[in-house]
């Protein structure tokens, strides 16, 4: 069977695939042995993982007098790390279903992994404020429930507890979206699977899938309304993320800029983490045919078009500074620019305003490796955007007799080497088991910008 | 009287979807149509109305914001209120973001539950598989031949005629 391609749209899948080599590409992998990179890298995440592992067991029991905090710097490392893995989570979901609703058909080699890359981030988000509660394993308290104090309720005008409902919620639905997405997939796994252990997993979950299009139809209209819901959904989580510091007054997060900036501060790391993985993964598990250097382009200009947002964004906040005629706001903002956290500062306008006009030209989007690079640098640059607005804020406050400097202990970077270790060991394990690829998806944009030729019926 | 049914099998999209508007104008009746993605543009040719789980989300999406909002004036005015730095009790827009979080919920988790319900899906169902590759590669039209005589000759030409690389006929 030939196909020509047409002149309108360039296919999305690269190599003239049918449909059954579709599957044999995404399911061999899953098939075959590990690979010893697989091992390599496995080993490596579990290592760090047990390293984490081990820093959150001494903190718990011990308190968190272990972290570098004091009276002035009351926030710092802890928040840092969650307001960094919720916005890597965002870039997921503007794949699954701001895309989706958009059209982007070329989503569809990508938005598995990013899904997944999604459901990774939130969990390691949620093990920040769980460790923060110092006692964790009262964390239900932050949901109501009927209790023997009163009840006395949770406080629901505070910007905290709609944090929990808000995480809580992105992570049900985004578990949802991406099970309800992997069903069919699992489905073709399970019918070319050999009896066994494997088979019996993927039958179970794949909840006797047949292929009915009368299912399909009512999968694709629901597909479609949580992509409609988990569209403002997701702007929703990171806006109420960043209310955690704009309804508060302090200088430097009392600010109105926060839910947008933040959104597109998230999409903007999220990005880059995922066409960080998309990289890698392409390469490791010879995915070249779908994962294209057109996928790789039209990511980065994701990239920088969210980096100009985010660059915006400094500028208006020095802006208001300037025009409110607060002088803390103003010295808030010099402190930060000029002050003993201004290498961090720093780091953050280069890594995430400077080195990203790069992907401008067309010759640096080509050359995967420095793509690779220059994502590895915008996350860096986000990890220091939220350090700086949390700790510059914090650490000079309207006293100078109060104020302090602050520095992380090695319990607090081994935590957040652990969460690293943690994201890794799961995205490890979820390319061993489970498609990488949405099969469903892809077998639909085959046909994308290629004619089939030799049909009786086509004229 | 038994129901005589046929299952022809395709490989090919554009084969699924012009034998599918064939099948239909000579008003055989179509069961079901079984493929391995969904394509694009098959609902209409099978003449299937559109899904009403819309109703489910919406219907729902409603129950949960208007319990979401409820419960909060109740549980932060009447039940047990406690004066958060002078704030008003009726604090509605400090209520907005935990109403929407809750309408999402609710909205995604039933209407994909709605799903799960109608199309009887549910863990460790044994697939019922019309072919092993309607998974993988191949698409299958179930139809039952209605009105009087069955011309098997003319079902197989114009089944034939649209690449079907199978044909069967089963007997339900």
């Amino acid at each position: 069977m030939a196909s020509t391609e047409i002149g309108l749209h360039k296919p999305l899948i690269h190599g003239d695939k049918h449909l059954a080599q579709v599957t044999r590409d995404v399911c061999e992998p899953l098939e075959r042995r590990a690979s010893a990179f697989w091992w390599i890298g496995f080993l490596i995440s579990l290592a760090v993982l047990i390293l984490g592992l081990t820093a959150i067991t001494y903190q718990i029991s011990t308190g968190i007098g272990t972290w570098g905090l004091n009276n002035t710097v009351g926030w710092a490392f802890d928040i840092t790390n969650f307001v960094f893995w919720i916005g890597i989570g965002h870039a997921g979901t503007l794949i699954s279903a701001i895309l989706f609703l958009l059209r982007q058909r070329w989503r569809t080699s990508v938005n598995r992994s990013a899904e997944a890359m999604t459901l990774f981030a939130v969990m390691c988000a949620g093990l920040f404020p769980l460790i923060h509660m110092g006692r964790p394993w009262l964390a239900y308290w932050v949901f109501p429930y009927p209790n023997f104090r009163g009840p006395l309720w949770i406080n629901f005008r505070s910007p905290l507890a709609w944090d929990a409902f808000a995480i809580s919620t992105y992570f049900i639905i985004s578990a949802v979206f991406w099970y309800l997405g992997l069903v069919p997939d699992l489905a073709t796994l399970r019918d070319r699977t050999a009896a066994g252990l494997r088979r019996s997993l993927y039958s179970f979950f794949s909840l006797g899938w047949n292929g009915s299009y009368r299912t399909w139809q009512r999968y694709e209209t629901v597909y479609m309304l949580l992509a409609g819901l988990a569209t403002p959904l997701v702007v929703s989580v990171h806006t109420i993320v960043s209310m955690d510091f704009a309804t508060a007054i302090i200088p430097g997060w009392h600010s109105t800029i926060f839910p947008p900036y933040f959104v597109a501060g998230a999409i903007f790391s999220g990005m880059a983490m995922v066409l960080f993985l998309m990289i890698l993964v392409r390469k490791a598990m010879h995915l070249e045919d779908y994962i294209t250097p057109r996928h790789v382009d039209v990511m980065s200009k994701i990239i920088v078009a969210t980096s100009g947002m985010v660059g915006l964004a400094y500028l208006t906040e020095f802006f208001t500074a300037l025009y409110s005629g607060n002088q803390y706001e103003q010295f808030v903002f010099l402190n930060r620019a000029l002050g003993p956290f201004a290498w961090a500062y720093w780091i953050m306008v280069s890594c995430n305003v400077l080195i990203p006009q790069l992907l401008w030209l067309r010759g640096v989007r080509a050359k995967l490796g420095l793509v690779l690079v220059i994502c590895v640098l915008v996350n860096v640059g986000m990890w220091f955007e939220r350090f700086v607005i949390i700790v510059t804020s914090l650490h000079r406050d309207y006293l100078p007799s109060n104020w302090a400097n602050y520095s992380p202990t090695s319990i607090e970077l081994a935590t957040l080497a652990g969460s690293f270790g943690l994201f890794f060991t799961l995205f490890f394990v979820f390319c061993r088991f489970l498609p990488v690829i949405a099969m469903g998806e892809v077998k639909g944009v085959l046909s994308h910008g290629r004619r089939r030729t030799e049909n009786p019926h086509e004229s | 009287m038994s129901r005589r049914l046929f299952v022809a099998t395709f490989e090919r999209e554009q084969d699924i979807l012009a034998v599918t508007g064939a099948v239909r104008q000579h008003n055989w009746n179509i069961l079901d149509i079984y493929s391995p993605y969904a394509v694009h543009g098959l609902d209409k040719k099978m003449g299937l109305p559109p899904s009403r789980l819309p109703w489910v989300c919406f219907a729902l999406g409603l129950v949960g914001a208007s319990a979401k909002v409820g419960f909060e004036y109740w549980a932060s005015w009447l039940d047990w209120p406690v004066n958060v730095g002078g704030k008003p009790w009726d604090s509605l827009p400090a209520f907005v973001p935990l109403t929407f979080e809750i309408m999402v919920l609710f909205a995604g988790v039933s209407t994909v539950m709605a799903l799960f319900i109608v199309s009887r899906l549910f863990p460790g169902k044994k697939p019922q598989l019309i072919s092993p590759r309607v998974t993988n590669d191949q698409f299958a039209l179930v139809f039952e031949h209605t009105g009087g005589n069955v011309d098997i000759d003319e079902v197989h030409h114009l089944l034939k005629s649209y690449n079907a690389v199978g044909i069967e006929e089963r007997v339900a």
